[in-house]
């Protein structure tokens, strides 16, 4: 079959594919945006943690036809999505989301492969709620799992990053 | 494999009408598990996450008719006041994207008796509402589930909504998992006053075949409140009367020994969670929660 | 808009902004930060190429059968499918392993455990490759089933590999035995005699997993000279190569292999897993093939962390001094070799941990059986041990009435101390006081689910978000637990690795290239490279060449020893680059100055060569010009020697590490729920070359002991062998509410034999994590629990 959606406000059209595969396997292997990671394809680990239509969903777990004519954000949008007001033009270099540079700057990223789907879900929560206590980022990062860090460094850098935008307001 | 998109609720019947063998599909958390794995390969998927009307719910004064699609992170946070025990249960489901998701119509339709939802639709008591091109019933929530993975629809059937007592009193959930976070239940207990009926009533997931309610003791508890006019007096329950109650809910069970935990743990653990549940529930209607309703 | 897609490259990562600059010792972000945090970072899983087929593994339903015929004909028949084979169609070896070639390709009359490769498929799409193999008709024979030390020396035991030729055939009490390590030192039965208290007791280790991330995944292409390029994730590139190359048939230099992303190895990526599969169908169809496991495939992929069965007895004296430790370690090693035999040198040269004891009477041994192979996974030998003898500790000095704490401390080891390999500790060994910091750390708050003043927050409580319980029959418990882990490899391996450098000016300005063959695996190697680039050669530009097989060998990701090792190459590579640089400088610039004569004298820095007054008398543009100096270097440790295969003595381990934990634990005793609330560590590193990354190390290690403690196990049905849990809904790993807050405390106390003083970071916290935690847990409930990991049915009695 064949699927239209929006992605990372780009629309896109994939061409001949089979009912059963993923929203996850069309974006990483048919869209060429391979970001958004394929952990566990079960939904529990949350590593291909996407937002349709603005919801962080497992898109292990979307059928690729109920994204038929939806929104979709991915780790490749986040820092688009983080500045609607300026996206950048192709071949030029977005700068990262508050989030993004946090994961950075507290040493949250080892390996990475949890990397985007943690991205998408704290950016998430952040922009509901820009002051969580540590309790609340560990419940909103609950379906993440990472196995390098032990999560320190992470809610170091989603603290940190709440606080650069709440610097910066 | 086919892909079968109704817009509508008519069209989507006429679908399943068409295609009995059709899987239907919403949060796509169980369905598309199988999918991935192998484990399943169906003819068509009928997909309703595009029928608007299923993901709607309204409220009338005894009851909540719940649109099937209705993801579980908008019962926690519509539906806190009216269904309190599902809303405690959505969110012990699964993870923050889970919840986002899955429905209580997709609970209902794999009907695992580990689902989290059920223990705390048969406690607060509901009806499903299944739906037809041949006309529309109503199933009790306790004849809904046949067997493992098994339940009452007929093929042609969907799921509409599900019609749930609204809250007369206090109500809880509680669920054993080897995590602190996104865990399918070894076992979870939920228990609901009803002090409008003067009734108390339970619901028991992943200690049996099916989820269950502890009859007995619902019928021991309602009893005892009432002979003692506990209802009235909002007195401290009689301790001997909890432990009762504990033993009958984890005689309620009939577990088994698989991977997540043995069959003598769930018993014990749903009479821990019997005891815990019901002081909880019964400290807050002691607090004037639900007391005002059975006045009425 | 139709997708545009090119060939991926393998990242090169490359200094990209002036954000990310630092030397030894400082704090510094990764070069592959900006990278990983946009999505683009390509992971093995992430490569896609023109015309590229898919590949899938037809794997074993039975842990022990004979293969009576494989008939491909229905799956070569459906459209899209473009090769097919089996072990009858391998056009060269037929068989790998590390250190014992003993694991087939796929598998040929037999199969020796439940998941083993029997037949390969390439095809149009994953799913066409899915319905092929489904259609591979397979006819087994169930063989009796070999699952633990009884059945494997049995006297009618089948033998899993009869006529076995490998080196440590001729040792072994019996054939289903990969190998037997005893270590005899003092006089165990006179001390026995002596002692005033004796502890024996049985323990038991369950199997862990890895759980990596990123699933086993890599794709090979087909090149014009008849060889192969395999783009993978693994953790080292070229011991997959040379075990690559018989298989294939090729030599090894037509077998080239360059590391893409990998998410995550802990010793799971120490054997191949599909890499010969994906070359020999690259081979075979002459088109690039991309094989990605899924999670349930992952889990028969890989091996995992040893299960064992361990026996201690410990002696002492009443005012708290060890007289003795008798115990014996049976590690099943499941169907094939793998790492057994170095995880059995490690069990039994650090079966005692840290103390000093007299008299000791070893014996570890691995077991072959049906069950899934066991292998490399971050502190193996030395985690199961450091379960044991821990416990053995808190026992012992219960029953001396000694505070656990000081008990360790009376027998603990320190620098001078003699091993029970005889083997002296030369450098720092700061046990005790390693457990007094820990100890020193205030304790986390009580009751924090009541902090807000509102109403119970369950998050902060046993069972956390599943609501069961508001307080009712939580108690506290706090325990301690002290490791020792080895560093690099040894009994006498020649372990080595490979740094190359080349320094020349770009744009005016010097910037060095580090090229090695070092698996980037996430633990930071990258960043400590460029920091010793720019620490030796005074540049600030450091470009990292893809790691690859066209340098020489980096060894392996593993051990804890890639910083002490490649870090160990690249800063002798790079002192050969700076004398290089100032012997040129001499030649062109020695009338100059007269320090240009001395070069012990002059350092490189900020692209300038100064003396050690600070005089600055040239500069690398100048001395370069447009010449560049570029070169290989090898490091090697100090070298080791094998144990005695009688009495285990020998200087087996070239250095060793040390890590103390405090866990703080709520146990709600009547449903048996744990929550660890803190878990604290102090561990000596030597020297923290990235101290940001150091901690991260101690994190996360830590956090693999916790789940070990309390939730992570891989289970084998005792009737077929067969995994009951290959999943993440039932392998469960610690969630970000499951993990406390973890205080770290780092020591620096220089080995001076090691680069830099620094010692190896990362399976150390993974040791006495899991004793710590279990220790708390027995302080709250009283309960023995010699068993790990504790489930929830343990602690209720159900």
């Amino acid at each position: 079959m064949r699927v239209n959606m929006r992605v990372n406000g780009r629309p896109y059209e994939a061409d001949d594919v089979w009912e059963g595969e993923s929203l996850l396997y069309v974006l990483r292997e048919r869209l060429g945006l391979p970001g958004s990671k394929n952990a566990c394809e079960q939904g529990e680990c949350g590593s291909c943690t996407v937002r349709l239509d603005g919801v962080p969903v497992c898109a292990c777990l979307v059928a690729a036809g109920q994204a038929e004519g939806r929104e979709v954000v991915t780790v490749e949008g986040l820092a688009d999505h983080a500045r609607p007001s300026e996206p950048s033009r192709p071949g030029q270099v977005a700068p990262l989301a508050p989030v993004q540079q946090a994961f950075i700057d507290a040493g949250a990223v080892q390996c990475g492969f949890c990397t985007p789907g943690l991205l998408v879900a704290a950016d998430e929560l952040l922009e509901r709620d820009p002051d969580p206590s540590d309790a609340d980022i560990r419940e909103a990062l609950s379906g993440n799992l990472c196995r390098c860090t032990g999560y320190e460094k992470i809610l170091d850098a989603v603290r940190l990053a709440a606080a650069r935008t709440g610097e910066a307001v | 494999m086919d892909f079968l998109r109704p817009a509508g609720w008519e069209e989507a019947l006429a679908a399943k009408a068409e295609h009995p063998t059709a899987v239907p599909i919403a949060g796509g958390t169980d369905v598309m598990v199988e999918i991935n794995f192998d484990h399943r390969r169906p003819e068509y998927l009928l997909d309703l996450t595009r029928v608007a009307e299923l993901a709607e719910w309204e409220a009338t004064d005894r009851t909540v008719r719940l649109g099937a699609g209705v993801p579980y992170t908008r019962i926690m946070e519509e539906l806190r006041t009216e269904l309190p025990g599902l809303a405690l249960a959505a969110h012990t489901v699964g993870s923050p994207q889970i919840r986002n998701r899955g429905t209580v119509g997709g609970n209902l339709g794999a009907a695992s008796p580990a689902g989290d939802a059920h223990p705390a639709l048969l406690a607060a008591g509901a009806e499903v509402e299944a739906a037809s091109v041949r006309g529309t019933r109503r199933i009790p929530v306790e004849e809904f589930f046949t067997g493992v993975k098994r339940h009452a629809l007929e093929p042609d059937e969907l799921i509409r909504a599900v019609h749930i007592r609204r809250a007369d009193g206090p109500q809880q959930f509680s669920k054993v998992g080897t995590r602190n976070a996104m865990v399918i239940a070894v076992c979870a207990f939920a228990v609901a006053l009803h002090p409008r009926t003067r009734t108390v009533r339970t619901g028991i997931g992943s200690a049996a075949p099916t989820p269950v309610r502890a009859w007995e003791a619902e019928e021991f508890l309602g009893a005892a409140l009432e002979e003692g006019g506990f209802w009235d007096s909002g007195a401290p329950l009689d301790p001997s009367a909890v432990r009762r109650f504990a033993e009958l809910c984890a005689g309620a069970c009939r577990p088994i020994d698989d991977v997540r935990g043995t069959a003598a743990y769930r018993r014990h653990a749903v009479g821990v969670m019997a005891r815990r549940t019901l002081g909880w529930t019964w400290e807050a209607y002691r607090g004037g929660e639900g007391r005002t309703a059975q006045c009425a | 808009m139709a997708a545009d897609r090119t060939a991926s490259a393998p990242t090169t990562v490359t200094q990209a902004t002036g954000a990310i600059r630092g030397t030894v010792g400082e704090s510094t972000l990764r070069p592959d930060g900006t990278l990983k945090v946009t999505g683009e970072f390509a992971y093995s899983s992430d490569l896609w190429h023109e015309d590229m087929l898919w590949g899938f593994t037809l794997r074993s339903p039975y842990a022990h059968a004979a293969i009576r015929s494989i008939d491909t004909a229905g799956a070569l028949a459906l459209p899209g499918v473009y090769a097919v084979m089996t072990h009858a169609d391998l056009p060269a070896g037929t068989h790998y392993g590390l250190e014992i070639r003993d694991q087939p390709v796929l598998a040929g009359d037999r199969v020796r455990y439940h998941g083993e490769p029997v037949a390969i498929v390439a095809a149009d799409h994953p799913e066409t490759a899915r319905r092929a193999a489904a259609r591979i008709a397979v006819e087994y024979e169930e063989l009796p089933l070999v699952v633990d030390e009884a059945t494997a020396t049995a006297p009618d035991a089948p033998l899993l590999h009869p006529g076995r030729r490998d080196h440590h055939a001729s040792h072994v009490p019996h054939p289903n035995i990969v190998h037997r390590q005893p270590i005899r030192r003092g006089d165990v039965a006179a001390a026995r005699a002596r002692a005033d208290v004796v502890v024996r007791r049985d323990y038991e280790v369950g199997m862990q997993d890895q759980a990596f991330l990123g699933p086993e995944s890599g794709l090979a292409v087909p090149a014009e000279d008849g060889g192969v390029d395999l783009y993978i994730a693994t953790q080292w590139l070229h011991v997959d190569r040379d075990q690559l190359a018989p298989v294939l048939g090729l030599p090894a230099d037509k077998v080239r292999l360059t590391l893409s992303g990998v998410g995550g190895a802990f010793g799971a990526r120490e054997d191949l897993s599909m890499q010969a599969h994906a070359c020999l169908l690259a081979l075979s169809t002459g088109r690039p093939v991309k094989i990605v496991y899924n999670r349930y495939e992952s889990f028969f992929g890989h091996v995992h962390r040893h299960p064992a069965k361990l026996t201690y007895e410990h002696g002492a004296t009443r005012d708290g001094t060890l007289l003795y430790v008798q115990c014996r370690i049976v590690l099943d090693g499941g169907a094939y070799a793998s790492s057994s035999p170095a995880v059995v040198g490690n069990a039994a040269s650090l079966s005692i941990g840290p103390y000093v004891v007299e008299n000791v009477d070893v014996e570890a041994i691995a077991l072959y059986s049906n069950n899934p192979p066991c292998g490399a996974m971050r502190g193996f030998g030395a985690v199961q041990a450091c379960f044991a003898y821990e416990a053995q500790m808190d026992a012992v000095a219960a029953e001396l009435g000694l505070d656990p704490v000081e008990f360790r401390r009376r027998n603990a080891m320190s620098q001078g101390a003699t091993m029970p390999t005889g083997q002296l500790v030369d450098s720092p060994a700061p046990v005790a006081e390693l457990l007094r910091r820990v100890k020193a750390l205030p304790m986390p708050p009580e009751r924090a689910w009541e902090a807000a003043g509102g109403p119970v927050d369950v998050r902060a409580l046993p069972g956390g978000l599943s609501n069961t319980t508001h307080g009712e029959a939580v108690v506290r418990g706090v325990g301690y637990a002290v490791g020792i882990k080895n560093v690099g490899f040894s009994e006498g391996f020649d372990d080595y690795s490979t740094a190359r450098i080349r320094l020349e000016v770009i744009g005016g300005e010097p910037v060095a290239l580090v090229h090695t063959a070092m698996a980037e695996v996430g633990q930071g190697g990258v960043t400590v490279h460029a920091q010793i680039a720019r620490t030796e050669l005074g540049v600030d530009r450091v470009t990292l060449h893809p790691a690859d097989t066209r340098v020489g060998s980096a060894g392996s990701t593993s051990a804890s020893r890639q910083t002490y090792m490649t870090g160990g190459a690249v800063k002798h590579a790079c002192e050969a680059v700076r004398a290089e640089v100032l012997r040129r400088g001499r030649e062109r610039f020695g009338a100059s100055h007269p320090a240009w004569a001395e070069p012990e004298r002059l350092r490189l820095e900020d692209g300038k060569v100064v003396t050690d007054g600070g005089e600055v008398i040239g500069d690398l543009a100048g001395i370069l010009g447009d010449g560049a100096v570029d070169l290989e270097r090898e490091f090697r440790h100090r070298p080791t020697e094998p144990f005695d295969r009688r009495t285990g003595q020998g200087f087996g381990h070239v250095q060793y590490s040390f890590c103390a934990h405090r866990a703080v634990v709520e146990v709600d005793t009547e449903l048996g729920l744990v929550k660890v609330v803190e878990l604290a560590a102090a561990q000596d590193v030597g020297k923290a070359i990235n101290p940001l990354s150091v901690v991260g190390q101690i994190h996360g290690g830590s956090t693999q002991g916790l789940g070990l403690a309390v939730m992570e196990e891989i289970v084998v049905s005792p009737d077929g062998a067969r995994v009951r849990n290959p999943s993440f809904t039932d392998y469960l790993i610690p969630t970000i509410l499951d993990t406390p807050a973890m205080p770290v405390e780092v020591l620096e106390l220089a080995d001076d034999n090691a680069p830099y003083g620094l010692r190896g970071v990362g399976e150390a916290p993974t040791l006495s994590s899991t004793p710590a935690v279990v220790a708390a847990i027995r302080a709250a409930t009283g309960l023995p629990l010699r068993r790990v990991p504790v489930r929830p049915e343990h602690l209720t009695g159900g």
